[in-house]
């Protein structure tokens, strides 16, 4: 019943051929992408053969916009139209932002997330982001000549809900279908890991140009488990640049500073920072547009001083991330060192001291977590070669919690518990007669409500009115294998059930999300129609792919009856998908799936029943 | 040793095909928790159809919960004295031993000291101390479950392990504190 295939020049046709899947670092200073060809991980890099994409947007007042090396060169010119580190304001409010009043932008007053004003409107952190993913993408398509199947996204270990969702969305809104977030750490660990045969308990630390992370790990036999992250979503190299920046104001005794002036010294101080890195001294001279000067020379010892509370900074996270994973310094066997702010000596001496070891510094700090994405990428889309296979098992960084009464936090799911995870908690009325319930969903390790991150707040209505504490209302948190969350809750006496979707404070409506995406389809016309249509297609293929060979694998799990009903299904889905009518698409794909529910329950217990049925625990090879 | 009979209804013991005893063989418990994973974990589906990675997370997620539980001392023999028909009533019954108090309160008094003091490595010897306790009072409890079958005592001990657990994340609190 198959039908005839014809495949594009370079492209073939048959069912799992290699598919284009891409990891890509979403960085705070630079991102990467990087893929897998023929077997080996490799950034891919631009036309001028550079590796990095520096995280910069600029836009024009002609509404274009540009991104990478060429808006750097404007951040200086046009400070408050180009944006550098956005990674920091995704999923942030405006008062969670560290020195806000030395950035150049104009920040909108709005509730959730913060939004920028720029020449080319007013742009949220997630759209910004996109504009990388976007540039990221066509590199990566232009590179593997074809469209992508997927990607495999970082984000740092210690993001909450909000920053990973917003990450999410801006993939989304990039056109990327993000194939799993997954922790840089842990990306790092795989590509380490992987290279170097790597056995035992290992730390990652992970210090980024906004972020840190601290991860330590058990590798084992092919299984890469995270046992405990820590760190700190606001600190990285851009808090060190700033301590150099503050520095040379004061030695200089500078007036009050233009956006370009401060953007201009900003600049001055990071390139300071790298080149202490390699000598003892970096002089800093700057002709200001006030006409000012600055002639200073950064010492080592200075910098040392006046960075010294920024290296402790690392040390508290990491020894928490320690105990919590019930090791001490004595077990950790190494310590990986990813991110370009671990090249600064200060942070290597600390490391050094703490786990009593040279850290490991043989991949490059800058490369290493877009490579181990890229391989976990390959993997997820479906290339994995015969023995090549691995399993990850990650955790959530930040315990999750409700709000009771008193504005105390009753935690549902502890940080560093193994995703996916699910956990439920029943609640009663106070009151007699009350038909609703507000719920406060919250992440953060503190005790009250008003020290945690507010997530999302929403009303559970339509509770049979009863008396005070009789009725019984469930709800259920999961977090799904990108550390996501979704909560349900259910009154259990009437066993009506009240599906609830987590409005995210800190991120996009689906709403939101929606109306950009129209925006930039009335921008692209019939192009974003033929690509909406073309991955409608490239979907209702997949799926007829996997069913097919979930078929092939299993087909005795089946009643004739049943057999000839998903068979119909799988007909009647080849024949719309060669049309052009993206709903009729839409309908056979869900009626393929529907029809073929009940398979996938039997083939997933014969799976598991397959792992281990027969045999006993002592005879399984892993 | 049991063989498998695995169905998503089973209980955790079984899930894993372990015998249902508190001195848990942890090597074997690991050892079928990353053969189950390694078939269920939604990395092994993502290219599947929707309700496949639906059913991945669920499994997923139903493994972790049996493996967390397990995995934890405190948990398993909470988990297990249920099983048995043994409730410990850890809410409603909160009569300890003096003995016991009184070392725990000197336990706590130390605490507040190296924690008012910001002394980091007292706080870590008062930790080590609580530790030790911690896994003799646990392998105390696997001969009551196991071995003696006293229900009664092991639910007592388990509720003084409860409180010395509690005492445990204080002093990390403490730990965290001192050292940020």
């Amino acid at each position: 019943m198959a039908l005839l295939q014809i495949a594009e020049p370079g492209e073939s046709a048959a069912p799992h051929e290699h598919r284009l899947a891409v990891g890509i670092d979403l960085g705070t200073t630079n991102s990467l992408v990087a893929t897998v060809r023929s077997g080996m991980s490799v950034v891919l890099n631009d036309v001028q053969g550079r590796p990095l994409l520096p995280s910069v947007v600029a836009y024009g007042a002609d509404g274009s916009v540009e991104v990478g090396y060429g808006a750097e060169a404007k951040q200086s010119i046009d400070p408050k139209n180009t944006i550098v580190s956005v990674k920091r304001f995704m999923g942030r409010g405006r008062h969670d932002i560290a020195h806000i009043e030395t950035l150049p932008y104009d920040f909108v007053d709005t509730e959730g997330m913060v939004k920028l004003k720029t020449i080319a409107g007013i742009k949220s952190p997630v759209e910004i982001s996109a504009e990388i993913l976007k540039t990221v993408r066509n590199r990566a398509e232009a590179s593997l000549g074809g469209e992508l199947t997927g990607a495999v996204i970082t984000v740092p270990a210690y993001f909450d809900d909000a920053q990973r969702q917003a990450t999410k969305d801006a993939a989304r809104l990039a056109g990327i279908n993000v194939l799993r977030l997954l922790n840089e750490p842990t990306a790092a660990a795989i590509a380490y890991g992987l290279d170097n045969s790597a056995e035992g308990i290992y730390a990652v630390f992970d210090l980024g140009g906004g972020t840190f992370d601290i991860s330590v790990l058990r590798l084992s036999k092919g299984v890469f488990e995270v046992m405990a992250t820590g760190g700190d979503s606001a600190l990285g190299g851009d808090d060190f640049d700033h301590r150099v920046f503050c520095w040379i104001i004061e030695q200089a005794k500078l007036a009050p500073l233009s956006p370009q002036d401060a953007r201009l010294l900003q600049m001055r101080a990071r390139e300071a920072k790298e080149q202490l890195s390699q000598h003892g001294q970096a002089p800093i001279t700057v002709k200001l547009g006030s006409g000012e000067y600055v002639d200073l020379t950064l010492t080592t010892e200075i910098f040392t001083d006046i960075t010294r509370t920024l290296v402790q900074k690392t040390l508290a996270p990491t020894k928490k991330a320690l105990r919590d994973a019930g090791l001490t310094v004595a077990d950790v066997r190494g310590v990986v060192m990813v991110g370009g702010s671990t090249r600064m000596p200060q942070i290597q001496h600390a490391v050094a001291e703490l786990f009593k070891q040279e850290p490991l510094n043989n991949l490059d700090p800058e490369k290493v977590v877009a490579l181990g994405a890229a391989t976990q990428a390959n993997l997820l889309a479906g290339n994995r070669a015969a023995g090549d296979d691995w399993l990850l098992l990650d955790v959530i960084p930040l315990s999750l919690g409700l709000e009771t009464m008193g504005g105390l936090v009753e935690k549902i799911i502890p940080r560093n518990s193994t995703i996916p995870i699910a956990r439920a908690q029943e609640f009663t009325t106070f009151k007699d007669g009350q038909t609703a319930m507000v719920i406060q969903v919250v992440q953060g390790e503190r005790e009250l409500v008003s020290d945690c991150r507010s997530l999302a707040r929403f009303e559970l209505r339509g509770i049979p009115p009863m008396v005070a504490g009789a009725a019984r209302i469930r709800v259920t948190f999961q977090v799904d294998a990108d550390g996501l969350l979704s909560v349900t809750a259910r009154e259990e006496t009437s066993g009506r059930e009240a599906r609830i979707e987590v409005k995210p404070a800190y991120g996009l409506s689906d709403d939101e999300i929606a109306d950009m995406l129209k925006d930039s389809f009335s921008h692209a016309g019939d192009d974003a129609f033929r690509r909406a249509l073309r991955e409608a297609q490239v979907e209702a293929q997949r799926l007829i792919e996997a069913t097919q060979s979930a078929l092939q694998d299993s087909a005795d799990l089946l009643s004739t009856l049943e057999r000839a009903h998903i068979d119909a299904s799988i007909t009647k889905l080849q024949t719309v998908m060669i049309g052009d009518d993206r709903r009729a698409i839409d309908q056979a794909m869900q009626a393929l799936s529907t029809a073929t529910n009940e398979f996938a329950a039997r083939r997933m217990n014969q799976s598991v029943q397959r792992a281990l049925a027969g045999r006993k625990v002592d005879q399984l090879s892993l | 040793m049991t063989t498998f009979d695995l169905n998503f209804a089973a209980d955790h013991f079984t899930l894993f095909g372990l015998p249902r005893v508190q001195a848990l063989d942890l090597e074997s418990l690991d050892k079928s928790f990353r053969a189950i994973q390694s078939r269920v974990h939604p990395d092994k589906h993502a290219h599947a159809s929707e309700a496949d990675r639906r059913l991945a997370m669920q499994w997923a997620t139903r493994i972790n919960e049996a493996f967390q539980t397990l995995k934890s001392p405190g948990r398993r023999a909470r988990y297990l004295l249920e099983l048995l028909g043994h409730d410990p009533q850890i809410e409603s019954n909160t009569a300890m031993p003096a003995e016991f108090l009184m070392g725990q309160m000197e336990l706590r008094e130390a605490v507040e000291e190296a924690r008012s003091a910001a002394d980091e490595d007292a706080l870590d010897a008062v930790r080590r101390r609580l530790l030790d306790e911690i896994k003799a009072d646990y392998e105390r409890l696997a001969g009551l479950i196991d071995v003696a079958r006293d229900l009664e005592a092991a639910g007592n001990l388990v509720r003084q392990l409860m409180f010395q657990e509690k005492l445990l994340n204080e002093i990390d609190d403490a730990l965290e504190a001192v050292t940020a």
